[in-house]
């Protein structure tokens, strides 16, 4: 439901194939909805072609977030969920990034990137190469760990409970 | 020349006017506004992770939690995003009750706004007012659900249950008497050359900017840019509707206060149209894998005792894949991204909380201005500390 679909979702794939001939991207659909698996190294480009192409205009950035893929090589994924306000559909964008690689960020592109970027750092512990204030957002600044990785246990964190500080 | 001088404060994060645990970090020459600095977090209680290990149908509870104003918005995209995944659609039924109770909540939820931004800038008694009316509206999700706040009425596949008897009655008589409650208020503020002074001007964000930091919902229209998700991408049925879009012009407080009444006139003319409407028919699905069997029925036949346990151990599956599934919540954009590996947990839930991303305007639209003007932008922008931090 409003994501870009059938010819629509060709037109802005093969713009932007044409657009970047060199840059290799995978694309995949499931319930209607267009996920474009990039390279982080041709990330910050892209975003700004989607974001200023007349033809495209993905101006709005609805959401910016990670998953962690444990167990897979890469290990996170980064996930943005762009708008177009112009024409009315949203497109997903995808890097890989390895535990310990930093991923681009695109708050030079969107604004709203900066809180969420601080998020996914502070919940995955993924870093962003050119964020202006990268710190923790949610958590306190001395906590460790990354809460929302999947070797993260869900009730806390060993170090935490060994320490008795849960019953301080 | 002298050096110039500046002081640091905290405001909150225990302070009446920043709407729950919110602590600001200002940096004062004199009464202005140099640097503001939100600090959330406070009320962080690990959501998304919570749900990595609940069933489905385990999420919905947690997600009234989030937007505690707007309980059933946050199940309408939960719920949605779910559907979307397992590919199915409810019945007619059930998409009009779903969205007849959203935008109750919509106006429940821009009630607790009005009363407490009227009340943080001094206008003391249009409080009162709007508890009064948002009261009626608690005890609807009560007459549906049994819960006055914590509704969890939507359910994957449809509703808990149907609506209760006279619950029509209740809401025809309510929506007949809140549009002359609605002049009253206006009576109280619109023209108030107190209130006109204290927001007209104040807090002024640009539409570039406005887009550049993902600000969503009535803030936004206020800058006059037009988007509203039930127009432009309809969901549950909306393109039925017939309604106006909130539109500002100068992107203040004062043009967010007029865009947040107007949605109240025309969330009335909705749920209006879905009293008129009102198909009849089930409201689930006819899926025994998603929706539990009738009790009776357990007691009489294998399957629906089967089902029925399968469902109460096990919950259901949902195929491999993800989705992202946005509605306009009273704040803006709520945006459900699920992942799933194919059982019968998420993967991963994230909730793209439009409190979150609106309260990041914040210090692009105080700086330069007073403390005082401060109290009143941040009523302004409705932010719901549980859904910031989650």
């Amino acid at each position: 439901m409003g994501h870009i679909r059938g010819a629509e979702e060709n037109l802005t794939v093969s713009k932007l194939r044409e657009r970047f001939p060199e840059a290799t991207f995978s694309t995949r659909s499931f319930r209607n909805e267009t996920t474009l698996l990039v390279r982080s190294g041709d990330l910050i480009r892209i975003c700004r072609h989607l974001k200023e192409d007349p033809g495209l205009l993905y101006d709005f950035l609805s959401d910016l977030t990670a998953v962690d893929r444990f167990g897979d090589h890469p290990r996170f994924e980064v996930v943005y969920h762009l708008y177009s306000l112009q024409y009315k559909r949203w497109i997903r964008l995808k890097v890989h990034v390895e535990e310990g690689e930093a991923a681009p960020s695109v708050t030079s592109v969107w604004g709203t990137a900066n809180w969420h970027e601080r998020e996914v750092f502070d919940m995955f512990g993924i870093r962003f190469e050119g964020h202006p204030d990268l710190r923790r957002i949610l958590m306190p600044e001395e906590w460790e760990g990354c809460p929302l990785r999947k070797d993260y246990p869900v009730q806390a964190s060993p170090k935490w409970w060994e320490e008795g500080a849960a019953g301080d | 020349m002298t050096e110039r001088r500046t002081m640091t404060i905290n405001m909150g994060p225990q302070h009446p006017s920043t709407h729950g645990v919110l602590r600001l970090v200002l940096e004062l020459d004199g009464e202005i506004i140099v640097r503001c600095t939100p600090h959330i977090g406070y009320l962080h209680t690990g959501m998304e992770k919570i749900a990595e290990s609940k069933r489905y149908q385990q999420v919905i509870p947690i997600t009234d939690r989030m937007d505690y104003l707007a309980p059933l918005s946050n199940n309408l995209a939960y719920v949605l995003a779910v559907e979307k995944l397992l590919g199915i659609e409810v019945p007619p039924r059930a998409q009009v009750i779903r969205v007849m109770l959203t935008e109750l909540t919509r106006i429940a939820s821009h009630l607790v706004w009005l009363g407490t931004h009227a009340i943080d800038i001094g206008a003391m008694s249009v409080f009162l007012y709007a508890f009064r009316e948002r009261e009626a509206i608690v005890d609807m999700y009560e007459q549906v659900s049994g819960a006055r706040m914590m509704s969890s009425y939507f359910r994957i596949g449809g509703l808990f249950a149907d609506l209760p008897e006279g619950f029509e009655k209740t809401v025809q008589s309510f929506i007949a008497s809140f549009p002359d409650r609605l002049v009253e208020y206006e009576d109280l503020l619109t023209r108030n050359p107190i209130w006109i002074e204290r927001t007209r001007g104040v807090g002024v964000i640009k539409p570039q900017d406005a887009v550049d930091l993902g600000l969503s919902g009535p803030s936004l229209r206020a800058c006059g840019i037009a988007w509203d998700i039930r127009k432009s991408n309809p969901y549950s049925g909306y393109e039925q509707f017939r309604f106006e879009m909130s539109r500002g012009t100068h992107g203040d407080v004062y043009d967010r206060y007029l865009c947040r009444i107007f949605e109240m006139q025309q969330s009335v003319a909705i749920v209006r149209q879905t009293l008129e409407s009102l198909p009849g028919g089930p409201v689930v699905v006819a899926d025994p894998k998603l929706i539990p069997p009738p009790k009776p029925m357990v007691k009489q036949s294998m399957e629906a005792l089967i089902h029925h346990f399968l469902l109460w151990s096990a919950g259901f599956t949902v195929p491999e894949g993800e989705v992202y599934q946005s509605i306009e919540s009273p704040r803006g954009e709520y945006g459900v991204y699920l992942v799933s590996d194919g059982s019968n947990t998420p993967y991963r839930v994230h909730f793209r909380a439009p409190s979150f991303v609106n309260l990041q305007s914040l210090p692009r639209m105080a700086e330069g201005r007073l403390v005082a003007d401060l109290v009143a932008i941040i009523g302004s922008i409705d932010i719901v500390l549980g859904e910031v931090d989650r």
